[in-house]
């Protein structure tokens, strides 16, 4: 592995680093996913469970996210933002030996997860389950992360800090402050910790965490990746300064507020979940702001479409990024709210983000650093890029699909009442009414998944072979 | 709240909401127009096109403003402030159950004053009850309330606090608490297995006659107390009859020893904080049918 490093080590950048974030990337890809498309089949048929405790649902769900999330989304955000930090102030990374340790202390958390959370040690916070000595490993990952990234921001060679950064800057902020807030906890053994917080305001804390871990880790992250890699691969300018502007200030500023959706018609005071509900609302115009100037960026360069599938993974990504900011406002409205709540709808519309906007922007993203980080003129299978786009969109439309419908199946299910004021059906029917939709939802899974298998061989053979140079958009520009 | 905390939230959302506004209109362009000027910034061959906001986005953001000024006007949000229509969520999930109660409480009241034996065969109430039974009883005593392990059923002829209507009310308005103390400490292993023969004797399946003996001897003196002497249990505190076959912790020799040793604790929850009486009246009347 270090002969390979010396021959592809960039005079100027740390591509090294990135190179390692973005492989990883493709494999947590596989892993995270895995799990997801076996607790799907759970859900549709529980002998899956095995009678195991390591292989149970409640189990794996929290190894799920969190290898997709912060292992997967992790790793492509690392990788991007390095890459980008980098590429747009002509800076070497501040210090190779810290960006190494991010890497490593990175893959170490996860492999922590992997160990502990099938055991069962847990901290029963959602997206936030890891115990107190992997906390302090994130902190400390984070916090070094932080000093690389600013770090290099500080010693630039450019005077304009680009737009892309704004965003990754504040995603790595707010990471930070959200994670040591919502982690403050009293640990009573190696393995076992206690929340400072009780009752309504752990819960508030907690959802204030959920919540912004989608606002700034799933959202400002990917939006800094698609501000470089959309006008990148387009060729094209970035549409406006001016929306780039507005909508990053008015996207950290309201995000931080839109927790409290999570918690509407719970023992939490009206007021919040008012508040909560209101900038939701608002939230709108700057998610959109973000859709609007990656999809304007590419007028005049649409043609590219028909022959470029990177750039297809980047604007369908931004279709579901689009769909899925308009649906969560709008799911936000207490009396949307009050049907969608607890129902699968939820499900769909974390995975339209999660599929469609945040692995889609990934994959193309990714699509476009390998040739790069492994010197090659372009992917081994432009061809191969093709089926994966069309494996990912399908495997994304039948999740998000089955899943609205189980949800609204299910949510007008539970508030049916008969003639004599008898709720018409008994949670269990709905369940099992909900069937099908788990055997959809699984096949959707698991042709997304595919997909990424697809992704690891063409990724596999870009690194391995002479790729023949072609007149191929993939990486043009990036010498 | 104390009214700081209360100002602290009015002043936070109010500088969000004016912070939004001005940077909203101090980027705006006053010439409409698509440009192909750029910012001149360059990074890593990017460039930035200066053009404006575009209207209808700019348009959706001020109404979305707009919206959430006249939301927090109406409904509470700004601190201690009640909102102009005073709505809380406590205040719509009482008029809400305040409507039901308009619309269906005479229809029950009628079944509340009539006996249960009288209306358990009703069609309509079996109806009611039964839905009612599947969202509240169900989840323990199963869908078709044949119980299930440590779970009664309630579909035979055996009860173990009696079966007659005003038992049954009683057990689902105020619960039940059922306790096998552990005997383990007190007879032993031996007197535990001797016990355990004798039961399987009583209920015709043979065992050495020697421990069955020894079995009685030990079961007249610290069973018989709540089982009875012939073992016919007693309604009264739930002590179940031990030789009709039926088991609710299984009928296996290890299973009864497992009993006898360890003991068992059973409950019943008390439904009188969430069903009205006239509920628990019509569920009474299903569960009795259901043994009729």
């Amino acid at each position: 592995m270090s002969e390979l490093n010396t021959a592809l080590e960039h005079p100027t950048y740390n591509y090294k680093v990135v190179r390692q974030f973005a492989v990883m990337t493709v494999v947590w890809g596989i892993v995270g996913m895995l799990v997801g498309v076996l607790i799907a089949a759970q859900l549709a048929w529980p002998a899956l469970n095995f009678d195991l405790p390591w292989l149970h649902f409640g189990r794996l769900r929290p190894l799920h996210t969190n290898a997709v999330i912060f292992a997967f989304g992790g790793s492509a955000l690392f990788a991007t933002s390095y890459y980008i930090v980098q590429r747009t102030c002509q800076t070497r990374l501040l210090w190779d030996k810290l960006a190494a340790f991010t890497f490593w202390g990175w893959q170490l958390v996860i492999v922590s997860a992997a160990v502990t959370l099938p055991l069962g040690i847990t901290t029963s916070k959602e997206y936030a389950e890891l115990e107190w000595p992997i906390d302090i490993l994130i902190t400390v990952v984070w916090v070094a992360y932080a000093v690389v990234f600013f770090g290099t921001i500080m010693k630039r060679k450019t005077t304009h800090i680009y737009v892309a950064n704004w965003f990754l800057g504040a995603y790595i902020i707010a990471v930070a402050v959200l994670h040591i807030i919502n982690s403050m906890e009293i640990p009573v053994a190696l393995t076992k910790s206690y929340s400072v917080y009780a009752g309504t305001v752990d819960a508030m804390v907690q959802w204030w965490y959920g919540h912004n871990a989608v606002g700034f880790f799933l959202t400002a992250g990917f939006l800094g990746m698609m501000y470089y890699f959309v006008p990148k691969q387009a060729e094209r300018p970035v549409y406006s300064y001016r929306l780039s502007i507005v909508h990053f200030w008015a996207l950290v500023a309201v995000y931080i507020w839109a927790g409290p959706h999570h918690l509407h018609y719970t023992a939490l005071p009206n007021w919040a979940q008012s508040l909560g509900m209101v900038m939701s609302i608002i939230l709108l115009a700057p998610s959109w702001g973000g859709m609007i100037n990656g999809m304007m960026t590419l007028s005049g360069a649409w043609d590219k479409l028909r022959s470029d599938p990177i750039l297809r993974f980047l604007v369908v990504s931004l279709s579901f990024y689009g769909m899925s900011t308009f649906e969560g406002p709008m799911m936000s409205i207490r009396t949307v709210n009050a049907l969608s709540h607890y129902t699968d709808w939820t499900i769909g519309h974390v995975h339209s983000g999660a599929l469609g906007w945040v692995a889609m922007i990934s994959i193309g993203a990714i699509y476009h650093l390998i040739p790069i980080l492994f010197a090659k003129p372009r992917m081994y299978s432009v061809g191969l890029i093709n089926v994966h786009f069309w494996m990912a969109t399908i495997g994304t439309v039948l999740y998000i699909v089955s899943m609205w419908v189980n949800g609204i199946l299910q949510g007008l299910m539970w508030r049916a009442y008969n003639q004599d004021g008898t709720l018409t059906y008994s949670f269990v029917e709905s369940v099992a009414a909900s069937y099908p939709g788990y055997v959809v939802r699984f096949l959707g899974g698991a042709i997304f998944f595919s997909g990424m298998l697809v992704m690891a061989y063409n990724v596999y053979m870009t690194s391995r072979r002479d790729v023949e140079s072609q007149a191929v958009p993939a990486t043009a520009g990036a010498v | 709240m104390t009214s700081f905390w209360s100002l602290w939230i009015i002043v936070l959302t109010t500088i969000t909401i004016v912070g939004l506004t001005w940077i909203l209109f101090g980027n705006r362009k006053k010439e409409q127009r698509k440009t192909e000027r750029t910012t001149g910034h360059v990074a890593d061959g990017i460039e930035e096109y200066d053009n404006p906001l575009p209207a209808w986005w700019f348009y959706m953001f001020v109404l979305t403003i707009v919206w959430g000024i006249g939301y927090l006007i109406i409904y509470p949000g700004m601190g201690n402030y009640p909102g102009l229509i005073g709505w809380t969520q406590l205040g719509q999930y009482d008029k809400e159950v305040a409507a039901a109660e308009t619309k269906y409480r005479a229809m029950r009241d009628r079944y509340l004053a009539l006996p249960i034996e009288e209306i358990a065969s009703d069609p309509s109430v079996r109806k009611m009850g039964m839905r009612m039974f599947s969202n509240n009883c169900a989840q323990c005593h199963g869908g078709d309330a044949r119980g299930s392990y440590g779970f009664p059923n309630l579909a035979d002829d055996d009860w173990l606090y009696g079966g007659n209507p005003a038992d049954i009310k009683a057990s689902i308005t105020a619960g039940r608490q059922s306790a096998m103390p552990a005997w383990g400490s007190v007879i032993g292993e031996q007197g535990v297995a001797d016990v355990t023969a004798y039961i399987l004797s009583i209920n015709g399946r043979d065992t050495a006659a020697e421990r069955v003996n020894a079995g009685q001897q030990v079961f007249q003196t610290y069973c018989v107390a709540c089982h009875g002497a012939d073992a016919g249990g007693n309604p009264a505190l739930g002590a179940p009859n031990l030789k009709n076959g039926i088991w609710l912790y299984g009928g296996s020799a290890e299973q009864i020893s497992h009993s006898i040793r360890a003991g068992r604790n059973g409950v019943m929850p008390a439904h009188a904080d969430s069903l009205s009486e006239d509920k628990i009246h019509i569920l009474a009347a299903y569960v009795y049918g259901l043994s009729q």
